[in-house]
């Protein structure tokens, strides 16, 4: 079925606007509070990804309740927002202007919050084709390990002055500085949509995923669930309709891209399957995993979640083979496990601990989250 | 001139015996191409900005990663600084040799290394060309979409450096949206592969930060890109408008209609005048300003944006709307805004390419103030426009043997960018700090957020030996030239020496 204009959901009546509350000057004071005690602060925004990395043990430090749509202009492109503010809410202000977060981010709970968002780097099953949360990332405002409130990047879709910090923090869970503040840039929604299901073989899947992608087709999303192939497409009716007519196959439940999304799946599932739950990252054409287990591809092939009772150290070792890397993802510990995350080269483990050094000498932001030390 | 490396302010130096050093060289390398004597060195001694020379004291012209890394060694050993060089076409003196340092130039790494048309990738070497990646993923129907001007010249490791932008990046993205991996070698002589052929890495994203470092953390060796489906078909619209903030609204007004055009351009008077007269585009000279919108994607969306586009332009009051009637008249309305630097040229002796970026809705206040600023210091000034991303390119027009008009050209220039800064935008969009920005730089960003960016440099290049000088002002600088802003008649860091 073609959907026209309705990829968010409309605006609840009477939605109330995001709550304006600047906290910086506190959330500073904070800051430079844990520095002079010596302190570990553990981060958190909404609580929603506790899951996704290390426990920290330190002084929850949290940015819930540091909110507001600081500047938004919807024909700029551009939209700037305080750390603490719930991602949907961001989301409802962005549809109502008919706009989106391209990178389509997941919530795993309605407490997510927009910092929390920028900081686990987390993107949806349009990355391969829309891009990734940091590709997004016009400009932060971090503080700092000396409790400074500073800028970088900025509200202009191109700046190359200076590193590029802001697209630093994407995925740094924190341990490199506080994000206080992020401008993103923020695009049309598409003006039509389609989901399709088609019954094939994975490796007939794959097989036609290589040749559609070579082709300027509407695809926004690939999924194989071990039985189907299920297609996102959008863009203007006219492409949508066409790649449809052309693609054939069964019109399937929209709903399912944001289950995906969500790991709200039944293969996500501890009662659907008790094997431990793998992220695998690699490059879209590697080869099915030659390994027991049962896998749910996204991502076009870049991205297969995995379950199997197949020892760690033999994932880490077949993901590298193939040029990607594996993440423990274990949905029930919401304080995270020991060893989520590849372990990196000593070369790369070095230059972070120096960068980590660097921009956190005392060690106060989220320590150990992403690695031991780290 | 305040540019050129100056010790007292950017920092000492170490003092190299040149003759000791190149005997050293040479006995370690001695397949190496190392250039010392000054006819050879003075093809090297500017970069696409040269108004700025500086003969380096040795170049290195390395053939292999093996001697790349034994001279990175020697010089890391012997404390000798390393300017590393593309193509040298970068437009903000990112290249601009030292006198005590050594120019590592890597445009003999120039080899495809494989198109992978299944992945849709290129694996390149440092010194390929910009456009003979596409030309080579073209029998694939696949490119690679950043275009930076000087595409036929530019190399993807300065590309990577500098972030390259060009005239489709608010649909398909700089260069750091585009890449998928780099290999490294650090100063300290370790190969590193930052980014993979999947589409995230553990750890931090070292991919980002490296892009657009210019230089400053780690020479690039080896680079991986996507590549991407040609679009099916593109259609160019060219509208007239006499009075530029009316064109300037029309580009709001066509993002507002939920377009994102493949490019979205825009030139003034003098601009389009010095371009007609240069490549006969067919451009309406009388027109005070035109907008020219490439939509692309697959014919039936292409077909209903350009009405969209059509009627929107109409209603933002464009005196003449023409649709290119096929790929050639395309590529016409194309060829004066590609040839506009060259072709503003032609009415000057010589020009400065500025590179400021702008919320969109600045753009009448920002004209204005350049407008102002060359009736005041009586230089003309040509607007060339990436509109949709904000991106400005003023061409200030001077006579650089006219005794103090290169000087006040900069000085305008500077002028244009702390505009670009006030309003909320940045000193530079795709071009670089180089050396050229590096005052400007103190506009920006406050003595705290510059401390910041040292941290990083010092986390991958603890002695300051790759490119010291380049990107980031020392505070003493920013302290005696930058534009900081002095409250009360209080410095920032006034525990900073003065010299």
């Amino acid at each position: 079925m073609t959907h026209l204009h309705n990829q968010q959901p409309a605006p609840a009546p009477g939605s109330q606007p995001v709550a304006d509350h600047d906290l910086s000057d506190a959330l500073l004071e904070r800051v430079r509070q844990a520095v002079q005690d010596n302190t570990p602060l553990r981060l958190v925004g909404g609580g929603s990804k506790g899951f996704y990395g290390r426990p920290v043990v330190g002084e929850t430090f949290s940015l819930a309740a540091h909110t507001g749509i600081v500047h938004y202009d919807p024909v700029e492109l551009v939209v700037t927002v305080r750390a603490g503010t719930r991602l949907a809410d961001l989301q409802q202000t962005l549809a109502e202007a008919g706009q989106q977060l391209a990178f389509e981010p997941p919530h795993f709970a309605d407490t997510s919050t927009v910092g929390g968002m920028v900081a686990c780097g987390i993107s949806g099953p349009r990355r391969p084709w829309g891009g990734s949360v940091r590709d997004f990332v016009l400009g932060t405002r971090l503080i700092t390990h000396d409790g400074k409130r500073l800028h970088f990047g900025g509200e202009v879709m191109k700046n190359v002055a200076g590193y590029d910090l802001s697209r630093l923090m994407v995925g740094a869970q924190g341990t490199l500085g506080v994000i206080d503040e992020v401008s993103f840039k923020v695009l049309p929604l598409p003006a039509a949509s389609a989901t399709l299901r088609l019954e094939m073989s994975r490796d007939t899947a794959m097989a036609r995923l290589a040749e559609w992608g070579r082709e300027p087709l509407p695809i926004t999303g690939a999924a194989h669930d071990g039985e189907a192939l299920h297609i996102r497409l959008e863009g203007g009716p006219g492409s949508v309709a066409d790649t449809q007519a052309r693609l054939g196959g069964e019109p399937d439940d929209v709903d399912f891209w944001q289950r995906l999304r969500e790991l709200d799946l039944a293969f996500f599932s501890r009662r659907h399957d008790s094997r431990p739950l793998w992220r695998l990252s690699l490059p879209h054409r590697a080869p099915a995993v030659p390994l027991d287990g049962d896998e749910l591809v996204d991502w076009a092939g870049a991205q297969r979640w995995w379950r199997s009772d197949t020892p760690a150290e033999t994932v880490r070792r077949h993901a590298a083979r193939v040029g990607g890397h594996a993440t423990r993802i274990d949905l029930d510990q919401s304080h995270g496990i020991e060893t989520p995350f590849t372990p990196l080269s000593p070369v790369l483990a070095k230059y972070h601990h120096r960068l980590k050094a660097e921009l956190d000498p005392h060690g106060i932001f989220n320590p150990g989250r992403l690695y031991e030390g780290l | 001139m305040n540019i050129l490396f100056d010790e007292r302010l950017d920092g000492t130096l170490p003092a190299i015996d040149k003759d000791a050093l190149v005997t050293h060289l040479t006995a370690h390398l001695p397949g190496m191409t190392l250039l010392h004597r000054e006819e050879d060195l003075r093809p090297f001694e500017c970069d696409g900005l040269s108004a700025y020379r500086v003969l380096p004291m040795l170049v290195a012209l390395p053939d292999t990663l093996e001697q790349v890394e034994a001279l990175l060694g020697i010089c890391h050993a012997q404390g000798v600084p390393v300017v590393t060089r593309g193509a040298g076409t970068g437009l903000s003196g990112g290249a601009l040799p030292l006198e005590k340092g050594v120019l590592l130039v890597m445009s003999r790494f120039s080899r495809i290394l494989d198109i992978d048309p299944e992945a849709r990738t290129a694996r390149l070497q440092p010194g390929v060309r910009n456009l003979a990646i596409s030309e080579a993923a073209a029998p694939y129907g696949l490119y690679y979409a950043p275009d930076p001007s000087s595409q036929i010249a530019c190399s993807i490791g300065g590309n990577v450096a500098e972030n390259a932008g060009g005239v489709h990046c608010l649909k398909y993205g700089l260069t750091v949206h585009n890449v998928l991996a780099v290999n490294i070698l650090t100063i300290e002589g370790e190969h590193i592969t930052l980014g993979s052929e999947a589409l995230d890495a553990p750890g931090f994203d070292l991919l980002a930060l490296f892009t657009g470092s210019e230089g400053m953390l780690g020479v690039i060796t080896e680079i991986t890109v996507k590549l991407l489906p040609k679009p099916e078909v593109a259609k160019v619209l060219m509208a007239s408008f006499d009075d530029v903030e009316k064109a300037g609204k029309a580009v709001g007004d066509i993002i507002a209609a939920g377009i994102i055009p493949g490019g979205l351009e825009m030139m003034d008077k003098l601009a389009i005048q010095a371009a007609e007269d240069f490549v006969k585009a067919g451009y309406p000279v009388d027109a005070d300003a035109i907008l020219l919108c490439e939509l692309d994607g697959v014919e039936a969306d292409v077909h209903d944006d350009c009405e969209t586009v059509r009627s929107v332009l109409e209603a933002a009051g464009a005196t003449d709307i023409r649709l290119a009637r096929d790929d050639a008249e395309r590529a016409t309305f194309w060829a004066g805004r590609k040839a506009a630097f060259p072709a503003v040229g032609r009415m000057a002796p010589d020009y400065y390419c500025m590179d400021g970026t702008i919320p969109r809705r600045e753009l009448p206040r920002v004209l204005k103030g350049i407008a102002d600023l060359s009736a005041t210091h009586g230089l003309r000034v040509a607007n060339v426009f990436h509109a949709g991303d904000g991106n400005m390119h003023p061409l200030i027009l001077f006579d650089a043997n006219a005794p103090g008009e290169l000087a006040l050209a900069e000085e305008v220039g500077g002028k244009i960018l702390e505009l670009c800064v006030e309003v909320g935008g940045s000193i530079t969009g795709e071009h670089g700090v180089g050396r050229e920005k590096i005052n400007q730089m103190c506009a920006q960003f406050n003595p705290d957020e510059i401390t910041v960016f040292h941290a990083v440099k010092t986390a991958f290049d603890p002695h300051g030996l790759l490119n010291p000088g380049k990107n980031i002002p020392t505070l003493a600088r920013c302290a005696e030239f930058g534009a900081m802003h002095v409250h009360q008649g209080q410095l920032p860091h006034p525990e900073l020496p003065r010299f």
